[in-house]
């Protein structure tokens, strides 16, 4: 035993490639193909949103009593509404005023969920059963009805429905991040971090908020998708923008009255809304078979 | 200034149990009675089967657990009772070796990250002065500059627990509490390891809390030994003379059940009956007494007191030695 010399070990992985964490996922995400479809769609209507005010071939607040309801034709591609506005202007400002709501409220919430989440099951205690206690009981509520009662109390508008959505939002991640953080609490390395003296905000950030960021990822994407559903029918019940602003939710409902006679004011920014929501949900599906673990099949 | 590193003395440690919420509330005494000591620069091993309370011995001198009773010095200055606040000087001269290597590096950082992270926590060093530390640190346990920007998965079990190693020597402690640092590795490997531990030792003078339930390991690695049953130290002493001339009953069943090389070679096997009892409800007297081959009455109804044998520094407690 003795005689034995301490051996260097220094040629036994120079061989493979450097391991990246990031091309490893590229490469199995390009797998899915619905999702990679999917999230070429949303790329486009990022891009849409970015460039709304550049693309839009008509003034989407202007209207013109000349071409009202108006149904499709080569110079109004999606039809005109009940003011003669044209609709593809109005549902390329939409995407615009869409994605930015749901997309504040989902980082919103989801900040201050990982938070809550974090705290709740790092330190356990009594800390984790008010947070986990407070997030049943707004679970407690529909989360429609949730949202409609909050913009009820501070009165309509898009900032109080990204308000709203944030905090109906606050709950899903606290809960997903504290289990998360119940399971990665328990790995030998947090132990190891702990015996070395770390503080408790390093050990939560350094060795147990990376282990939720992929379940976090995944939720985040479908989140996206029901926060567009909750912002549209908040407006859609008058709750969120003013009858003015082409907002999907508020283009459907001022358009319903002439479901009968001029569907397509409906029926357009509808299909807006059910293939974008459609689009989160099917990345979020194709996320989760890439970064969790416990669902891969190979 | 003395040369004892770490003294403990009658640590205890019970855990609450509750099955439901009509139930009453059980307790388990993980540790009932473990004292000793460890000299600056020498290995204590901690040996006993599974479920004995070392490892849970290991994490009570860590602060990873809060004792129930007793008391713990490091250095000269009481730890047992100070809050985590006022542990910074420990956590700096004490540093831990953990049983998994597989289990204990952070799998999202890269190994310059692991090592360093001492570093990172207790002092100001600017990234490129920890850099240098860590490259200076990788040389000393066998790795090379070139593994410093991995990460742990890359590595085999042998690899990692140098990186492990390396980790808990960054900041020169003064005591490494190794919990069954070799018991995950391959016995080719397990040499390589402990020969570096011991490389380590006589180059920076540290001390080891070495915790083991291989005899033959302990037997390479330390200057004194403390066997654990059920929670309490039944027999300690210096190495030598604990495995030539055991006392303890139990210990004397652990040293015959080590294999030896020559076949030739008849040693009296002592087998023991049964299993380890359950801590949650421990025999009364002597917790040995239900497994030990030369239990008397006293046994059943007295706790044996540690005595002094005729060796320095060799204790054991057992009714039989008054005899």
């Amino acid at each position: 035993m003795n005689s034995v010399s301490i051996d260097k070990n220094e040629k036994t992985v120079s061989m493979q490639p450097k391991y990246s964490p990031v091309k490893e996922f590229w490469k199995n995400f390009r797998k899915q193909k619905v999702a990679f479809i999917a999230s070429v769609f949303v790329l486009l209507l990022i891009l849409v949103a970015i460039l709304a005010p550049y693309i839009a071939p008509f003034d989407p607040y202007k209207p013109n009593y000349d071409a009202l309801l108006e149904p499709p034709s080569k110079s109004h591609l999606a039809g005109t509404d009940e003011y003669g506005r044209d609709i593809l202007s109005r549902l390329i400002m939409g995407t615009r005023i869409s994605l930015s709501v749901s997309f504040a409220s989902v980082f919103l919430g989801m900040i201050l969920g990982t938070i809550l989440g974090l705290m709740s099951g790092y330190f356990g205690g009594w800390l984790d059963r008010i947070i986990m206690r407070s997030s049943d009981v707004l679970f407690s509520f529909p989360d429609l009805l949730l949202a409609i009662a909050i913009v009820a109390i501070l009165g309509p508008g898009l900032n109080n429905v990204i308000i709203a959505v944030t905090v109906f939002g606050i709950p899903s991640f606290a809960r997903l991040v504290r289990g998360a953080t119940l399971e990665a609490k328990e790995n030998t390395y947090v132990e190891a971090a702990k015996s070395m003296g770390a503080p408790h905000r390093r050990i939560m950030y350094k060795h147990i908020f990376p282990e939720t960021v992929s379940s976090l990822i995944i939720f985040v994407t479908m989140r996206i998708g029901t926060a567009i559903l909750a912002a549209s029918s908040l407006s859609f019940l008058g709750l969120g923008a003013s009858p003015e602003t082409p907002e999907w939710g508020v283009m459907l409902s001022t358009g319903r009255d002439y479901l009968g006679t001029a569907s397509h004011v409906v029926i357009v920014p509808g299909i807006a809304i059910f293939l974008t929501v459609l689009a989160f949900n099917l990345i979020g599906d194709g996320l989760r078979d890439v970064l969790d673990p416990k669902t891969k099949n190979d | 200034m003395s040369n004892t590193i770490l003294r403990v003395e009658k640590l205890k440690k019970s855990f609450e149990l509750s099955n439901g919420f009509f139930e009453k509330k059980k307790t388990i005494q993980a540790v009932s009675d473990v004292s000793f000591e460890i000299q600056k620069g020498e290995t204590f091993s901690l040996v006993g089967e599974s479920g004995c309370g070392k490892s849970t011995t290991g994490r009570l001198i860590s602060r990873l657990l809060e004792p129930t009773e007793g008391s713990i010095w490091i250095d000269g200055m009481e730890v047992s009772n100070k809050k985590e606040s006022q542990l910074k000087q420990m956590r700096q001269s004490v540093q831990m070796i953990f049983q998994d290597p597989y289990a204990s590096l952070n799998p999202r950082m890269k190994v310059k990250e692991i090592i360093a992270e001492p570093l990172t926590i207790h002092t100001n060093l600017s990234t490129s002065e920890r850099q240098k530390k860590v490259l200076e640190i990788l040389e000393v346990v066998g790795l090379s500059e070139y593994h410093s920007e991995r990460y742990a998965h890359e590595f085999s079990g042998g690899q990692r627990q140098r990186i492990g190693i390396a980790r808990a020597l960054i900041m020169k402690p003064q005591l490494i509490i190794a919990d069954e640092p070799v018991s995950a590795l391959d016995v080719s490997i397990q040499s390589q390891i402990l020969n570096l531990l011991k490389d380590l030792q006589r180059e920076y003078g540290i001390s080891y809390l070495f915790i083991s339930h291989d005899l033959s390991v302990v037997e390479h690695i330390s200057d004194n030994i403390g066997v654990m049953y059920l929670g309490a130290i039944v027999e300690s002493g210096p190495k030598d003379t604990v495995f030539a001339n055991p006392q303890h009953p139990y210990t004397k069943a652990l040293l015959s059940s080590v294999p030896v090389a020559n076949p030739r070679l008849r040693k009296e096997k002592i087998i023991l009956k049964g299993d380890i009892p359950s801590p949650k409800n421990p025999p009364s007297g002597c917790t040995f007494h239900t497994r030990c081959p030369f239990a008397m009455d006293i046994c059943k109804k007295e706790k044996p007191k540690r005595q002094q044998l005729q060796e320095e520094n060799h204790f054991a407690s057992c009714h039989l030695l008054d005899q």
